[in-house]
């Protein structure tokens, strides 16, 4: 299906494999959020889950388990966050920096000796009926298996927040913490687990791109994907579903200036490499205008339980 | 930490301090990227490490990574010749006016810069004719395609990238007159995440053959997932994706350039020059061209590498015009050094714009 | 645990000492090594005293890099186009410049935020990216240099005597930019300790309820502080190109702004805690590189040795937090 001389068939694949890093990474970050916590370390948890996955995955051969040790790793990395902000009371956007910093200088250490190296690729499944449907099948039912899993993380995080009780606790733990306090809840240990989750899906979100994505390790190849990360949780007010609406809306627009550059397209490389950033904008503008701020009411304050 | 340790501790950073290794040369080695980036920074240190090796204890290397560009290089360099260095390596065109001011300050210091223009005393510059190499890849190129799609992955708009693609396109069409390049401009010289898009939007786009102007394998990763594409080492060989995707390479090879200076410098002869090497002398290697070539055309390939190599053949050779219609070079005249190394303009043919 | 990765506690010590101590006291590159602590620390902490204005209030301007990026433009181009004219007036025009290019790129989020409620962290940072890709589009065609062989790049501006960013003193380090950053640590310190403006930002980051009360504008507040954040981002990056970097090139910028915000906070947005925070992450950084000359360490464990000592630091703000609340109760 070929619009504009661009390929759909081949576009939007493209723009889902690009995106599913800043996905994952988003989302776990959107429930850390909701639970009234900022941690801008996701560059750092997700850079370090590249690693670890891609030194698991070139030791084991096998991919799934590098991404597995990924999750693990971006969680621990997690750990000391949540230790650094919920027990020791240190300034989260202080704390989240510092924690970028460690990962990203950690990642370059231990992955120095596996420059360079070529790691086993993901193979991308294919389901029996769905994907042999013309145009629809190649562009949405043959892909790799984290791809799928990132859309059911969305789909898991949106069910629970909205429809469960773990989550109606998660959200009041987010917007008023003294009274989820007073209530009972263990607001700390919410947040506790809300960061592991974070960092749990920012390490899996690293390990795509060093193992399916790109696929090798180089030092500090995440390249601003945790900030761009951060940035959709804002985007997407916080929402699941609108998380992955932006996460495609941005790949999507990487991804196709690129082909539009390909092509040949008169417009400068200049505008067409800034225009993911610019369209981010505008549309937070218009979501501003027509929505309302729904951004969780603790959310970077520091809980102090003897309050 | 046990006193114990502690006074060990001392005593070695005493030693640390004080140990100077008994060498005739120090050489100093400033990079732009990590050594272990597989292209451009790796080849420079393979030339290091060549240097060590050939000449023993007689010659002390000593080398920093990802020093940006500007006051850091500075300082950088003005570090390793408070620390003795004799010789200076600086492997990056942005590092030119800090090489300069340090050379000022410095006047027993020798530098070599690298890709750049300015000279002085003791400031010699190199570079290497890579566009050598991207004829040979454009002729593979023009006779392997079948799609007819060219995809190339620029980093900078600069002469040394513009000849590259010029030399790369004259010989592709040359065999075939239907060619089409489809250029991108990443920006960059190493970023995996971008080259492997890059790639893939090349790809989709129907290019056939992916060219790069970058340094990582990614786009060797992103043809071999697609299958039926061919691409070239850059600056290094990329080996491990032979014999598909990768069918020949350019390989950066400093080695034997290094060991000369360094032996000038031993032997009290350097002096300031400028080089500018091809094939011929070894400067540029041509990687082995794999079996996924068709005989002919690797039988074709490997001529024009020895042609080039003696000298009988310059890759811009004319009749070649301009993007715009106007006349470069008559039939049979080939280009001067000057206009090559200020190239900003694109042959007759390419349909894209040189971005301003 | 930095020494056991390293492999064993004495190269840990020399290294440490290497960082920390050299740069300072030892005999073969202090004199080099102790001026260019001031010029790393001096755009960092002037970038820092502005956010902390903003951070005080709430405010969070995360994209101070692209407020660098865009002042250097701006203060660039005013120079290049009047070459090769001399004049004293053309630095301070330049330097006007710079602070213009700066308050107007943090305007756009300010703007924003007070027009349509936009939260100023995604826009501010988004920002940055457009900022290095107009970087990229001024060096290889606006600015660059005529006489540079195709090359991107602007004019040198070491050969400008008019628009050079100098030392005051030779080889002391000390360039208009660390003069100026100086400078703005003792004016915020003046603004927020005596004058009335200083009062109110505080009391709008840490009551805000009570500031609208009072009737403090949180408009005008928002302005004022993404405003003056911009400005001194702004004019550190005019600083940095027309003095040490020396020119406009596709990436002249190297994180500063980023930079600047964990030395903010390591300062604990207090504008002499700020001064003493640059300075020693300076030292990590200038003490870092030889280390990594001198050892072979990799570049790498510099970034994470920053990253520890910011931890360590801020794993001691239980301290004061405490102590905070024992004054209260």
């Amino acid at each position: 299906m070929v619009i504009f001389g661009i390929d759909l068939v081949l576009l939007i694949p493209a723009l889902m494999i690009s995106a599913t890093p800043v996905l994952l990474a988003a989302i776990g970050e959107a429930v850390v959020e909701k639970s009234g916590v900022l941690n801008l370390g996701v560059e750092g948890m997700m850079i370090t889950g590249a690693v670890i996955g891609f030194i698991i995955a070139v030791n084991t051969q096998v991919p799934i388990y590098g991404f597995f040790c990924a999750a693990v790793a971006g969680a621990i990395l997690s750990v000391i966050f949540a230790l650094l902000t919920q027990y020791m009371m240190s300034n989260q956007v202080a704390t989240g920096l510092g924690l970028t910093m460690v990962g990203l200088g950690l990642s370059a250490l231990i992955g120095k000796p596996y420059e360079g190296i070529k790691s086993p690729t993901l193979a991308k499944i294919e389901i029996p009926i769905l994907s042999d449907i013309p145009i629809l099948g190649p562009m949405i039912f043959s892909h790799d298996a984290i791809v799928y899993f990132s859309i059911f993380v969305i789909a898991l995080v949106a069910f629970v927040i909205n429809k469960t009780r773990i989550g109606l606790v998660l959200r009041a733990v987010g917007e008023n913490q003294e009274a989820a306090h007073a209530l009972g809840y263990k607001v700390i240990r919410i947040r506790f687990i809300a960061i592991m989750f974070g960092g749990a899906t920012a390490g899996i979100g690293g390990a795509y791109i060093s193992l399916a994505r790109v696929p090798q390790w180089t030092e500090g190849m995440t390249a601003g994907a945790g900030w761009i990360a951060l940035a959709l949780v804002v985007f997407a007010s916080w929402k699941p579903w609108r998380v992955l609406l932006g996460a495609y809306l941005f790949g999507g627009i990487t991804v196709l200036q690129l082909n539009l550059q390909a092509i040949g397209v008169a417009i400068p490389v200049e505008i067409l490499s800034m225009s993911p950033y610019l369209v981010t904008i505008v549309v937070l503008v218009g979501i501003s205008l027509f929505g309302h701020h729904t951004a969780p009411g603790s959310l970077a304050r520091p809980f102090h339980a003897s309050q | 930490m046990k006193f114990k340790s502690v006074l060990t501790g001392v005593l070695l950073a005493f030693g640390l301090g004080t140990a100077a290794v008994a060498a005739d040369v120090k050489v100093g080695f400033v990079y732009v990227g990590p050594i272990g980036d597989g292209g451009w920074t790796y080849e420079h240190d393979k030339g290091r490490l060549a240097v060590e090796k050939h000449f023993g204890d007689r010659v002390e290397t000593i080398y920093q990574e990802n020093v940006p560009e500007g006051a850091d290089a500075e300082r950088v360099m003005t570090t390793m010749a408070m620390q003795g260095a004799d010789l200076i390596f600086t492997t990056s065109f942005g590092y030119m006016d800090p090489t300069i001011n340090v050379a000022k300050k410095f006047p027993n210091v020798k530098f070599e810069h690298a890709t750049g223009y300015k000279r002085s005393d003791n400031v010699s510059t190199y570079s290497a004719r890579f566009y050598e190499g991207r004829a040979i890849q454009g002729h593979i190129a023009g006779k392997m395609t079948k799609t007819n799609k060219v995809g190339y992955i620029a980093s900078f708009p600069i002469p040394e990238v513009i000849r590259g693609i010029n030399s790369a396109y004259i010989h592709a069409k040359k065999v075939n007159p239907d060619i089409e390049f489809n250029i991108i401009w990443v920006y960059t010289w190493f970023d995996p995440a971008k080259e492997a898009d890059a790639a893939k939007a090349l790809i989709d786009q129907g290019a056939d053959v992916v060219l790069q102007h970058t340094d990582s394998t990614a786009p060797q990763a992103a043809a071999k997932e697609a299958g039926n594409v061919i691409t070239f080492g850059q600056a290094s060989d990329m080996g491990e994706y032979a014999p598909m995707p990768r069918v020949s390479s350019i390989i950066d090879d400093w080695a034997p350039y290094y060991i000369a200076r360094t032996q000038a410098v031993l032997d009290g002869t350097w002096e300031s020059v400028d080089t500018w090497d091809g094939i011929g002398p070894g400067m540029v290697g041509i990687g082995e061209i794999s079996d996924a070539v068709p005989a002919d055309v690797k039988a074709e390939a490997l001529a024009m590498r020895d042609a080039i190599a003696n000298g009988t053949y310059h890759p811009f050779t004319g009749p070649i015009k301009k993007q715009d219609g106007s006349d470069w070079l008559a039939a049979g005249e080939t280009s001067d050094d000057g206009t090559l190394l200020g190239m900003n303009f694109y042959v007759e043919g390419i349909t894209a714009e040189v971005p301003k | 645990m930095f020494g056991l990765l390293l492999g064993d506690f004495s190269s840990a010590f020399s290294a440490i000492k290497l960082i920390f101590w050299d740069p300072l006291f030892d005999e073969n590159f202090a004199s080099y090594a102790r001026p260019q602590l001031l010029v790393k620390a001096g755009p960092i902490i002037l970038i820092a005293i502005g956010l902390s204005i903003g951070f005080k209030a709430g405010i969070w301007n995360i994209g101070a890099e692209g407020q660098y990026i865009l002042g250097a433009i701006f203060g660039a181009a005013v120079a290049l186009s009047l070459y090769p004219q001399e004049s004293v007036f053309i630095f301070p025009a330049m330097i006007l410049a710079g602070a213009l290019g700066g308050f107007i790129w943090a305007l756009i989020p300010a703007l924003l935020k007070v027009y349509f409620k936009t939260n100023e962290i995604l826009v501010s940072l988004m920002l940055v990216y457009v900022a290095e890709n107009i970087l990229a589009s001024v060096s290889q065609g606006l600015l660059r240099n005529p006489e540079g062989m195709g090359f991107p790049g602007s004019r040198n501006f070491q050969d400008y005597p008019s628009a050079h960013n100098s030392e005051i003193i030779a080889n002391s380090g000390m360039h208009w930019g660390v003069i100026t950053a100086f400078l703005a640590v003792i004016l915020v310190y003046f603004l927020f300790l005596k004058h009335q403006k200083g009062y109110e930002i505080r009391i709008s980051g840490e009551a805000p309820k009570a500031a609208y009360f009072a009737g403090i504008n949180p408009s005008k507040t928002i302005i004022f502080c993404m405003g003056m954040s911009g400005l001194l981002a702004g004019m550190a990056g005019l600083f940095e190109v027309a003095g040490p970097a020396g020119q406009i090139t596709i990436s002249f910028n190297s994180g500063y702004g980023f930079t600047a915000i964990i030395v903010a906070f390591l300062g604990r947005l207090n504008p002499l805690g700020i001064m003493l925070a640059g300075l020693l992450m300076a030292l990590t950084y200038i003490g870092g590189e030889i280390a990594q000359l001198m050892l072979g360490l990799p570049g790498a464990s510099i970034q994470l040795l920053q990253g520890m000592l910011l931890f360590f630091l801020l794993a001691t703000d239980i301290f004061t937090n405490y102590r905070f609340k024992s004054r209260d109760s």
